[in-house]
């Protein structure tokens, strides 16, 4: 069958969908967007999180046919859909002039240019990252939080990303860069 | 065939990078992990690709009468069929040290999930559609599933006609190795002790769970070789293992490391590395196969469960007498590394303590389980879990403080292993304790709110379970002992280049290994080592393939040591070509090129004084310098195969853990609140990622401790929670805060004094947790994990 | 495999009239883990995503209309009040992303005995409104649970609303699991209050075949209330009757051993969280008393 809905603001297309794919397989196999991991298949780890018409939700859990004229953001849009935010809160100028200041701040730099949203820098400055695989599922569920939870406790943190297993930093480095971006977030506004 | 899309590149760090070592420099592939473009194995994509995709065996243990795969054949779509009989070469086993793991079951399956044929299709469905096609007739087998069972007289052999190194010398051939060791006289010994404490514990087995599956992309080259992008610990391990059964010559098998999502052992073996490059060069086009979560189970070795059976003394003033003690290890199927986690599990087996007389031995079994080999902490996990719980039950019998008991007994640099191998660099055991003791109390119920309780700081969580009923305090203390890098023997090595060149004006360090970033940092460690070693703030890391000699492997808490030593070698050398270079250039123009000693700093070369003598740039002209060399740690003996005595192990490794937990006493649900750790790590050459390790293998402690266990059926040997559904690890709601104590005292024998450290964490976390449970609830609890009905005497079914 | 995209409810109880083994999926948690996982290969999926009603809910008179695919974070954050047992056991359900998809439809549908809405269903009394194009109908929650994975459905019928009776009392729910978040329940209980009535309702989950009530234990409880004159006095529950009433409840179960649980342990722990729902529910019923009184 073909599918067609929007990922990260762009429409697309694909082609020859087998009816019992994934969203996530949709986005990985055919749409050359693999940022969406696929750890467990099962909706038991976290780590595929996208957002489904703005809510957070596991892409491997979502038959492709279910997204047709649906909008999808992965983490490859992440920065693009932070930015926007900003700029529809109105506090663009700000957002976007302490964008690059965090990315200033930061001393590693491999895509050089590359913007990244508030919670994707704090991610890297915090140490969040290890392996990396369970990363971009977090992201898009802990930016999600942020912006609803603009001042989350621990506890709230915790609660937000109980659906996102990480193997390698025991969360303490990802607690880190929640609390990190939580709080340049207010320092911006 | 071209590059497949997700191919590795270099990674540059940029100029505004500064940090040497020492510094928490932050990943140079962070920028790529955050925003989904790092590829790892699975997101590997290449035009016109096939899916491969493995029929496991549905029993353990079994004769296959037929298989039939002419139906799975005829699907189209379907490329290829392999069993085998298609195996290209009489090479048809591989394994880490002994070769008994067929690429594809023959004539018989030893463990449930055995792979027994292979497919290529056009789709993951087409291929999964077509392996359930092969029809395979067996003919099940009595499963052997314990010591008993493997060692009764009338066992059937796990593998028969053993020809292995190990074979002549174990009492039994469903015994992989044995490892004795005896020191002093224990029965002497033992006469002098005042308390004598027996224990039997139970390790459950741990998987991974990384969370990455195993994943690959086969290409096939014109040459008719193939070149495999690949998630591993061991590129060049693999290598070894692959190309025979391939019959393809070692140069002409490629292998580039993909990125890879977490190892933790679980990619020492290899997993779907032949399947691949087989489906790949049979039909002539690129192969991925990608396992799901089910099949990963499968897929990797898991940690060896353990039976372990102690016996300690100690004088009424608290002095250890002695120690007897029997390992018993379930191997499951095949050896993986089975005889070196024998080892390790053996010469460990005392802990970090000064005991002179022990009678210690250790087996690894085969069986008809699941295949187990290395986890983090490997063999030194299962030991101190058991010899930590002895120091408990040791303390409380002698009426003393569980920390000063260890502090009494704790070993130190000078102290003899039971190997009677000196123990040659600082061992601050005692002082670990104190730190970790000296931490401050998490404070007293922290759910309690002006709005009630707070479920999520309780036991059971948001499962709503308990508002304060029940629940009870406790703390627990233990400390482990971990070895660093490969020991008995092993000749233990690293390979790493180094280019030095002037690229856009400015001097850039490469560096090239063949070391596998499984998240680790290693990569960000190289980086450092150069800027620190050569003076420049540009350092490429070079994408890790067999272009390059082998690293060794991701293990063994041993590649910031080997590897990083290697690296640091290479640009030792480098410097030394560069000041040639510079001193032929431009001797004669200052006199302090002859007789200062010189370095590398800033881009230039400085005397030990600060003086400037030329910048790189102008040394290094349009030359370039490279070096590749390998470099090895101290050469280490094996164990003798009777007594246990040799100089087996290179360096060690100390971490302790304070555990305080919470225990709703009624539904046995635990929340462990705060696990404390302090580690000696020599020098931290990046704090940050240090923590990170600390953290993390902690958690990991934490998770075997009360949740995670493969549940095998002791009737049929197959496996019962394949699936994140049923095996466990710990969410962020489970995981407490982690305050960490680094202490940093130098290894004189290591590069910068540094001392490997990620395993040490998983050891003593444990058994921390564990004596805080028994803390809280006064039972004694000798299995780990524990679960709820071992807490509320409900273990047993009441059917 | 074909994919049906029904647009109406008229169309989907068409189609599945037309194929009766047609799987629907909504919020796809428990659907696509067994396609992912090669349990299942369905000859037809059909999305019930574009049914906009699916996802509505009305709070009524008595009680609260829900739609099947309401998802368990819209319960949690807005039916707290109306339901409140319903709401914490959607609070327990697996992870906030699957709270985002999942509804109780999807759980009555799987009727698993695991389903963590079964018990609070049970508990505050609830029917299932189901229909085909043969007709609309309203199945009891007590004669909805057939058997393991079973339940009252005919095969072209679907599942649209399920009719929960606004809570007149305080409820309770309690899940045991081996981890605190995302996890599946050992055993699972709720308890609800019923001062209206006078009566107390339970619901047990993983515990026996299907979800079940432990009426021994409601009848029980509802005589020693009303001899005790509980409901009016709002005196403490003497812990003799809150004991009675939990090893009620632990035999009303018939449970097994598998890879999370013993059956004893399931039996204990029912036990355990009906005695301490029942404290709970019972405080809080004395808390309003009093401040009823104090207000009148």
């Amino acid at each position: 069958m073909r599918v067609n809905f929007t990922v990260n603001g762009r429409p697309q297309e694909a082609d020859d969908v087998w009816e019992g794919e994934s969203l996530l397989y949709v986005l990985r196999e055919r749409l050359g967007l693999p940022g969406s991991k696929n750890a467990c298949e099962q909706g038991e780890c976290g780590s595929c999180t996208v957002r489904l018409d703005g809510v957070p939700v596991c892409s491997c859990l979502v038959a492709a046919g279910q997204v047709e004229g649906r909008e999808v953001v992965t983490v490859e849009g992440l920065a693009d859909y932070a930015k926007q935010r900003a700029c529809a809160s109105d506090a663009c100028g700000t957002s976007l002039q302490n964008a690059q200041q965090w990315q200033a701040k930061g001393d590693s730099h491999t895509g050089e240019g590359t913007e990244l949203s508030p919670v994707q820098q704090a991610f890297i400055d915090a140490g969040a990252v290890q392996c990396g695989f369970c990363t971009p599922g977090l992201l898009v569920a802990a930016d999600e939080m942020l912006e609803r939870n603009p001042t989350p406790t621990d506890a709230d943190i915790r609660e937000a990303l109980s659906g996102n297993l990480c193997r390698c930093t025991g969360y303490e480095k990802i607690m880190d860069a929640v609390r990190l971006a939580a709080a340049r977030q207010g320092e911006a506004v | 065939m071209s590059s497949p899309n997700g191919t590795p590149t270099k990674i540059t760090q940029g100029s505004q990078t500064k940090g040497g070592i020492g510094e928490s420099t932050l990943r140079p592939d962070g920028t790529l992990k955050v925003t989904g473009e790092f590829a790892y194995s699975s997101d590997m994509w290449h035009e016109d690709m096939l899916w491969g995709q493995i029929l496991r065996s549905t029993v353990a243990h079994a004769e296959i009468v037929s298989i039939d795969t002419g139906e799975a054949l005829a699907t189209p779509g379907v490329y290829a069929v392999l069993t085998y009989d298609d195996l290209p070469t009489d090479v048809k086993n591989y394994g880490l040290e002994i070769q008994d793991t067929p690429v594809l079951a023959h004539g018989k399956v030893r463990h449930h999930g055995e792979p027994v044929a292979i497919v290529a299709a056009d789709h993951p469905e087409t291929a999964r559609r077509a392996a359930a096609k092969i029809r395979v007739d067996y003919r099940e087998l009595p499963v052997i599933t314990d010591e008993a069972s493997a060692t009764a007289p009338d066992a059937i052999l796990v593998h028969e006609n053993r020809d292995d190194h190990h074979a002549g010398h174990v009492p039994h051939p469903n015994i992989v190795h044995r490892q004795p060791i005896v020191r002093g006289d224990v029965a002497q010994a033992r006469e002098r002790a005042d308390v004598i404490v027996e224990g039997e514990y139970t390790f459950g087995m741990q998987d991974q769970a990384f969370l990455g599956p195993e994943s690959g992309l086969a290409v096939p080259e014109e040459d008719g070789g193939v070149h495999l992008y690949i998630a591993t610990q061991w590129l060049h391990s693999d290598l070894r293992q692959i190309a025979p059964v391939l019959g393809l010559p070692e140069d002409k098998v490629r292998m580039t490391l993909s990125g890879v999502g977490g190892a933790f052992g679980g990619r020492e073996d290899l997993s779907m590395q032949i399947h691949a490059c087989l489906l790949a060069l049979r039909t002539g086009k690129p192969v991925k196969i990608v396992y799901n979560r089910f099949e990963s189970f499968f897929g990797h070795v898991h940690r060896h469960p353990a039976k372990l059976y102690y016996e300690h003394g100690a004088t009424k003033d608290g002095k250890l007498t002695h120690m007897k003690c029997r390992i018993v290890l379930d191997g499951g199927a095949y050896a993986s590394a089975s005889p070196a986690v024998v080892g390790n599990a053996s010469s460990l087996s005392v802990g970090p303590y000064v005991i002179d007389d022990v009678d210690i031995e250790a087996i690894a079994l085969y069986t008809n389980n699941p295949p187990c080999g290395a986890m983090r902490g490997f063999g030194a996990v299962q030991a101190c879990f058991a010899y930590e719980a002895q120091m408990d039950k040791l303390a409380k019998r002698l009426g003393m403080d569980p920390v000063e008991f260890r502090q009494l007994n704790a070993m130190e640099q000078g102290t003899l292993m039971p190997t009677g191998q000196p123990v040659d660099s600082p061992a601050p055991v005692a002082e670990l304790l104190r730190r970790v003791k000296a931490m401050p109390m998490p404070p007293e119920r922290q759910w309690e709110s002006s709005e009630g309780a707070d479920l999520r700081e309780l036991p059971g969580g948001l499962s709503n379970t308990t508002h304060g009923e029940g629940v009870v305090r406790g703390v627990g203390y233990a400390v482990g002992i971990k070895n660093v890098g490969f020991s008995e023997g092993f000749d233990d090595y690293s390979t790493a280049r180094v280019r030095m060149e002037v690229v856009g004006g400015e001097p850039v360090a490469t560096v090239h290994t063949a070391m596998a970033e499984v998240g680790q940092g290693g990569v960000t460690v190289h980086a450092q080592i150069a800027r620190t070693e050569l003076g420049v703030t540009q350092v490429t890391i070079h994408p890790a393939n067999t272009r390059v000699g082998s690293a060794g492997s991701t293990s063994a808490s041993r590649q910031t040591y080997v590897t990083g030593g290697a690296v640091k070698n290479a640009c030792e050398l480098v410097r030394e070509k560069v000041l040639e270079t510079g001193r032929r250039k431009f001797g004669s123009y200052h006199p302090a090129w002859a007789t200062a000693e010189l370095l590398l700093e800033g881009g230039k070369v400085v005397t030990d004084g600060g003086e400037v003598l030329a910048g790189l740039v102008d040394v290094l002209g349009e030359d370039a310098v490279e070096v590749e060399e390998e470099w090895r740690h101290r050469p280490t003996e094996p164990f003798d195969l009777r007594t246990g005595q040799g100089n087996g192990h290179v360096q060690y490794s100390f971490a302790a853990h304070r555990a305080v937990v919470e225990v709703d006493t009624e539904l046995g649900l635990v929340k462990v609140i705060e696990l404390a750790c302090a580690q000696d790590v020599g020098k931290a050459l990046n704090p940050l990622s240090v923590l990170g390790q600390i953290q993390g293998g902690t958690v990991q402690g934490l998770g075997v401790a009360v949740m995670e266990e493969i549940i095998v059926d002791p009737k049929t040997a197959k496996v019962k929670n394949p699936s994140f559904t049923d095996y466990l690890i710990p969410t962020i709601l489970d995981t407490p805060t982690i305050p960490v104590d680094v202490l940093e005292l130098a290894d004189a024998h290591a590069p910068y004094g540094l001392r490997g450290m990620g395993e040490a964490p998983t050891l003593s976390s444990t058994p921390a947790v564990l004596a805080a449970i028994r803390n809280a609830t006064g039972l004694e609890l000798n299995r780990t994990p524990v679960r709820p009905e071992h807490l509320t005497g409900t273990s047993l079914s009441d059917a | 495999m074909d994919f049906l995209r029904p647009a109406s409810w008229e169309e989907a109880l068409a189609a599945k009239a037309e194929h009766p083994t047609a799987v629907p999926i909504a919020g796809g948690t428990d659907v696509m883990v067994e396609i992912n996982f090669d349990h299942r290969r369905p000859e037809y999926l059909m999305d019930l995503n574009r049914i906009g009603d699916l996802s509505e809910w009305e709070v009524g008179e008595e009680s609260v209309r829900l739609g099947a695919s309401v998802p368990y974070t819209a319960i949690m954050e807005n039916l707290r009040a109306e339901l409140p047992g319903l709401a914490l056991a959607s609070h327990t359900v697996a992870s906030p992303q699957i709270r985002n998809r999942g509804g109780v439809g999807g759980n009555l549908g799987t009727a698993s005995p695991a389903g963590d809405a079964h018990p609070a269903l049970l508990a505050a009394g609830a029917e299932v409104e189901v229909e085909s194009v043969r007709g609309a109908r309203r199945i009891p929650i007590d004669e909805f649970y057939k058997g393991v994975k079973r339940n009252a459905l005919a095969p072209d019928e679907l599942i649209r609303a399920v009719h929960v009776k606004k809570a007149d009392g305080p409820q309770q729910f309690s899940k045991v699991g081996t981890r605190n978040a995302m996890v599946i329940a050992v055993c699972a209980f709720g308890l609800a209050l019923h001062p209206a009535t006078r009566t107390v309702r339970t619901g047990i989950g993983s515990a026996a075949p299907t979800p079940v009530r432990a009426k021994a234990a409601e009848e029980f409880l509802n005589a020693a209330l009303e001899e005790g004159g509980f409901w009016e006095n709002g005196k403490i529950i003497t812990p003799s009757v809150a004991k009675q009433f939990a090893d009620l409840c632990s035999a009303s179960c018939n449970p097994i051993d598998d890879v999370r649980g013993t059956a004893s342990y399931r039996r204990h722990a029912v036990g355990v969280m009906a005695r301490r729902t029942l404290t709970w529910t019972w405080e809080s019923y004395r808390g309003t008393r009093r401040t009823t009184e104090g207000a009148a």
